[in-house]
């Protein structure tokens, strides 16, 4: 399970977060995970609990952590054409599986669907981001 | 804010020596430098690891001779082993294709791979760095703060310059320096020792030309047994 890892970093991150602000206790952790990388919410929502038995915390409840799934938006650089990852369905298996561990070999296997290039911009909903955290002091 | 970026050093933790085979110019034998380094350490037997960070370039599997290599999931991804090396490069991710990259998305990708690779114990990681000063050069400036500079110059003067240029950036950043490796090194060529003299940097000795390196590229157990690897091990033991 590879989104063990990325769980880990939001966790982790959190807390050195609060410790650097002097939280005490994590009411709301905002986190976008991009259409990109097509994390499993279910497994990410499984390695997080699981890592906050490990870490043993009281101060964390993974109940608070909100993950909100944010769709993907590619620019062209050549032609400035825009599209969605989800526009393009055409995608093997072991494909959406690299993108899915590397989002950025998406420039492997697609092309710009108006002029053909890799040579294209992920603007957004590429990975897992963190975008606010939220506690009492 | 980047989460990735925090668990990056966890996954290094238990990497006694990170090495970087760097040099700044192209083509002077960084890889084959890190790809050997990585071998002749193996057959000691210590743990040793290879990252290709050459992502639009990596090769580091040609030297292997392997390819078709898919890391194991466990808590992130575990290097396969290749010759008793714990390897990674993006080759299994791109299905030997071409990865025409921007340097955003590779300083993105590089993080990535960073962040989710559980290197485990080792006792040295050697990483192949792609040639120049852009994103990657800055990258594992910025991501791998204990990373170690091995810095690889040809006798060529251009090769040189560039690699001043380098070795004076790391310097400013305050990066370890381990020393400037000679490679392809000819009969006739002027000792490039005598030229490092005003650099302070310890010199770790010269790789000569070696006719036969090409044909043993892909084949481990013939590039063991090449002059090259042969002066490589001497030079291995001066900064081990
Ligand atoms: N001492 C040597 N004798 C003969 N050939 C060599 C020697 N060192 C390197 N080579 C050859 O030179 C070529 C370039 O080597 P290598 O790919 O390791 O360079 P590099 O610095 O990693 O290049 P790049 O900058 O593209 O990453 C290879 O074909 C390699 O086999
Ligand atoms: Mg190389
Ligand atoms: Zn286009």
């Amino acid at each position: 399970m590879h989104e063990w890892a990325l769980a880990e970093a939001v966790i982790v991150t959190v807390h050195q977060e609060a410790e650097k602000q002097n939280i005490k206790q994590i009411t709301k952790v905002q986190v976008r995970i991009g259409e990109l990388q097509q994390i499993d919410l279910d497994i990410f929502k499984f390695a997080l609990e699981n890592i906050k038995e490990i870490y043993d915390d009281m101060f964390l409840d993974a109940d608070v952590i909100d993950l909100e799934v944010e769709s993907s938006a590619l620019k062209c650089k050549v032609c400035g054409k825009e599209w969605e990852f989800r526009d393009l369905s055409h995608l093997k298996e072991d494909e959406n599986e690299s993108i899915h561990f590397i989002p950025e070999t998406a420039h492997v296997f697609m092309r710009c669907p108006g002029c053909g290039t890799p040579d294209f911009e992920i603007i957004k909903g590429r990975g897992v981001w963190i975008q606010s955290i939220e506690g009492v002091l | 804010m980047d989460p990735r970026l925090s668990v990056i050093d966890r996954r290094l933790e238990k990497v006694e020596n990170i090495i970087a085979v760097s040099g700044g110019k192209g083509g002077i034998g960084k890889s084959i430098v890190a790809a050997a380094s990585a071998l002749v350490l193996a057959e000691n037997g210590r743990r040793v690891g290879l990252l290709d960070l050459d992502f639009c370039g990596p090769c580091a599997h040609i030297i292997l001779g392997t390819d078709n290599l898919y890391p194991e999931e466990e808590k992130g991804i575990v290097p396969p082993k290749v010759n008793g090396i714990s390897f990674m490069s993006v080759i299994s991710f791109t299905a030997g294709c071409p990865w025409a990259l921007r340097g955003s998305e590779v300083s993105n990708a590089i993080t990535e791979l960073l962040a989710i690779t559980q290197w485990g114990m080792l006792d040295y990681l050697f990483v192949d760095m792609p040639p120049g000063l852009g994103d990657p050069a800055l990258d594992a400036i910025r991501l791998i703060k204990r990373m170690k500079y091995l810095l690889v110059a040809t006798p060529s003067k251009v090769a040189l310059d560039v690699m001043k240029k380098e070795l004076q950036v790391l310097k400013e950043l305050d990066m370890k320096i381990i020393g400037i490796l000679e490679n392809m090194k000819r009969k006739e060529s002027e000792p490039l020792r005598n030229k490092l003299e005003d650099l302070e940097v310890p010199f770790l000795g010269s790789l000569d030309y070696d006719a036969h390196l090409e044909e043993a590229i892909g084949n481990v157990p013939e590039l063991l047994k090449t002059g090259f690897a042969r002066q490589l091990r001497e030079a291995v033991e001066r900064f081990i």
